[in-house]
């Protein structure tokens, strides 16, 4: 029995993983929940939004690399990150000018939306795919770790080490920025209230004086804002390749539902949900077992319970459950 | 208004004939049989989308099924692989339907409890821990079976046209799953429950190599038609060419695509009867009844939910059909070419330019995108080589990268029809009656 190791190891592969990726999708999943909440639709792009706020970023990255300009320590990208969101956020409202302002006066049923988005995603996939091509970018420079398994296990003596890479402990710090100021503006600026006013309640918002469409402008910039940066960090822990940010859309889209869409606080909940579910029922215990069981012992098997080419089905598994048993998600959402 | 059908085909039609006449008689033969299949599809998408307002995006999923129907009712069996393990891999798939049964009566048997939950669970727990350990030696065996041909138990080794109908089954049966957890439910939970269906349907394509061979493929699948070289080898044969005047390669080649089309053309015509016959029908007219106002049908005392799962799995078992066909015409099964924007995302663009809830115009829909999603690229590459680059130095960066990004105007172009018709002809070019 060896308590110690046994946590190191899970927290390795499962703990420290499963909470980057879940804060990449909980950023993913409140663009999706906040474009349901106040536009009523949803959003099929969203996936191809991050991939174009990344790509963006990642051209001003490797300009500014070219330079010589850098971060010390930190993702040069950190630098492009806010060209980026501009050039998301004009992307998305001249989007909206263009297709969505129409079907919004005219009053169109939400599916027609989402139809119109299907269109927005197949441009801005082929945008992304003819500017940067369909292959793998990487982009992330500066310091690779906080702290690696060597330093770890030199300095704690264990046998397990521990890898806490830098763009993990970046995404996390950079989510929980994002969520706080999201917050704060939602609960304490006049604006945020009256984007919570409208999503409630959108008649009686508009007899209180709000100006819709000041409500929508504001909400797409907070959209390719969160996207830019749940695309950028992706990128960064993982890499950069348009195809997988629209298979992303799966995980997202269960994460906003599972929590309940339109609830900002419940897409939060959804992504570490999906993500820690996704993580631990692909990764293979065996290590762990090992650890935790008598001495010399070895499972024979990898104790794995799907394998990782699986793990859409996680999402996907998590997602027919809540729609079985909870339609309305775990924090309660929108309507039916 | 009714002349406005023959006219479109006609102008379609002559897209066609200009491929042949301008490119190659094979390659136009090639977009047609191509065309009918995507028609299919799209017929399969406004099934349920034109009919019932249900919105799948799924395709993808459907289709593969029918593609997976193909290989395993068609090619022969592998004799060693099921020695080494064909019998106790059916065992474990019994045992783990056995348990996801068990635990569906339990739910339905045993009273709302705690003691319910836990139950289940550990029935479903138990059963899937003993379905690994049956199944995962067999499957290790079976796949080690001379990987490099087989390495897979094979098909029954029937008549592929019989895949078809099978194909379309397989997709039914999946669309029942979908449909009844996902249907009554908001529309776009559907859409999502569709989209992730269809990615596990190639997860499972991609990894189970002992079903479907995975990314090694599946070649060689029977053919309902002749070969060619069988053809060019026959007598009857180099006599008509030569009473033609025709080159025999290429003429067999035309001929095989031909037999392949008139099957094609077989299936379409019986299914767009069956379609226009159920539109016109009591059915049909309930259909579109509650589509276009839910509330007032439900009044009527019509299960509203019960319709759609009937329509969707309707429409799902002609996208099964559609898929079988056309994994019949490529003669191969490669997982890792179904991709979505391919073959979900298309489909709809075909529906929504045909008209929805016309399958006239869904089958148009079906040959006029899959003809401008081929036909994008050459004429794109055409013009960015001679009109966007003329005036650029021969080997200027940007020039090389604008001709290597050619292949994805396609997708630009294909968003760009969708939001024009979309906006400015929303009832697509036949509209519903």
């Amino acid at each position: 029995m060896d308590f110690l190791n046994a946590f190191v190891a899970l927290a390795n592969f499962v703990i420290i993983p499963a909470t980057a990726y879940g804060a990449q999708l909980a950023l993913g999943a409140l663009g999706v929940t906040l474009i349901y909440g106040i536009l009523r639709f949803s959003n099929f792009a969203h996936g191809d939004t991050m991939a174009f706020g990344a790509m963006i970023t990642i051209l001003v990255t490797w300009g500014l690399q070219g330079m010589g300009v850098s971060l010390g320590p930190f993702p040069t990208a950190l630098l492009a990150l806010p060209v980026g969101i501009a050039a998301t956020a004009a992307y998305v409202l001249a989007t909206d000018r263009l297709v969505y302002r129409f079907y919004r006066r005219q009053k169109a049923k939400p599916i027609i939306f989402l139809i119109a988005s299907m269109g927005v995603m197949f441009i801005t996939n082929g945008v992304v795919r003819f500017i940067i091509g369909v292959d793998d970018q990487r982009f992330a420079d500066g310091e690779r770790f906080i702290i690696s398994a060597g330093t770890f296990r030199d300095l704690t003596g264990l046998e397990e080490g521990l890898a806490f890479r830098a763009t993990q402990g970046l995404t996390i710090v950079a989510a929980i920025i994002a969520v706080a100021l999201l917050f704060w503006f939602l609960n304490r600026t006049r604006t945020g209230k009256s984007m919570r006013a409208f999503s409630d309640n959108e008649d009686l918002a508009l007899l209180s004086g709000i100006n819709p469409e000041r409500v929508v402008v504001i909400t797409w910039l907070i959209v390719a804002a969160l996207a830019t940066l749940a695309g950028v960090l992706y990128g960064l822990d993982k890499s950069f390749k348009p195809f997988t940010y629209f298979q992303l859309l799966l995980p997202i889209f269960a994460s906003a539902i599972v929590g309940g869409l339109g609830n900002p606080l419940g897409a939060i909940l959804g992504g570490f949900l999906i993500a820690f579910s996704e993580v631990g029922v692909t990764y293979a215990f065996r290590k762990v077992a090992t650890y935790l069981g008598p001495e010399g012992w070895e499972p024979s098997g990898l104790l794995q319970l799907l394998s990782t080419d699986y793990k859409f089905a996680v999402s996907f598994g998590i997602l027919l459950i809540v729609l079985l048993f909870r339609p309305t998600g775990i924090m309660k959402g929108k309507a039916l | 208004m009714i002349s406005r059908g023959p006219i479109f085909f006609a102008l379609v039609a002559l897209l066609f004939i200009g491929t042949g006449v301008l490119q190659s008689w094979d390659l136009a033969l090639r977009l047609l049989n191509m065309g009918m299949i995507s028609g299919i599809m799209a017929l399969g998408v406004n099934m349920q989308w034109g009919y019932a307002g249900l919105f799948n995006v799924g395709v993808m999923g459907f289709v593969a099924l029918g593609g997976l129907a193909a290989v395993l009712v068609s090619m022969p069996p592998v004799p060693e692989a099921w020695a080494a393990g064909g019998p106790r891999i059916l065992f474990g798939l019994l045992i783990g339907a056995a348990t996801i049964a068990a635990a569906i009566a339990l739910w339905t048997v045993l009273p709302r409890s705690r003691l319910r939950g836990l139950a289940i669970v550990v029935v479903l727990v138990g059963g899937y821990a003993i379905y690994r350990v049956v199944i995962l030696p067999a499957v290790a065996s079976v796949e080690s079976v001379n990987p490099s041909v087989s390495g897979y138990l094979g098909g029954l080794g029937l008549p592929i046209l019989l895949a078809w109908p099978v194909g379309g089954a397989l997709a039914a049966g999946a669309a029942w799953i979908i449909g009844k957890t996902a249907l009554g439910l908001r529309s776009d939970y559907l859409a999502i429950a569709t989209l992730g269906i269809s990615e596990i349907v190639i997860a499972i394509l991609k990894n189970e190599d002992w079903m479907s061979r995975g990314v090694k493929n599946v070649t060689g699948l029977p053919r309902p038609v002749p070969y060619e070289i069988d053809l060019q080898n026959a007598d009857w044969f180099r006599d008509l060419a030569d009473r033609i005047g025709v080159d025999v390669v290429t003429f067999s080649s035309i001929f095989v695509k031909l037999c392949y089309f008139g099957l094609f053309v077989a299936v379409t015509i019986i299914l767009i009867a069956l379609t226009q016959m159920a539109l016109n029908s009591p059915w049909g007219r309930m259909m579109r009844a509650i589509r276009d106002n839910e509330t007032a049908a439900e009044a009527m005392g019509k299960d509203v939910t019960r319709r759609h799962l009937q329509v969707f799995i309707l429409g799902s078992a002609v996208l099964g059909l559609a898929g079988a066909m056309m994994t019949t015409l490529d003669g191969l099964l490669s997982p890792t070419n179904y991709v979505p924007l391919r073959f979900t995302f298309l489909v709809w663009v075909m529906v929504i330019v045909g008209g929805s809830g016309n399958n006239w115009g869904a089958i148009l829909g079906g040959f006029l995108i899959y003809w401008c999603w081929e036909q994008v690229a050459p004429i794109g590459g055409w013009l960015m080589e001679n009109v966007v680059t003329a005036g650029m130095a021969e080997d200027s960066p940007l020039r090389a990268h604008l001709l290597d990004s050619v292949a994805h105007m396609r997708l630009l172009t294909m968003g760009l029809i969708l939001l024009l018709v979309l906006r400015f002809s929303p009832r697509g070019l036949l509209p519903e009656r």
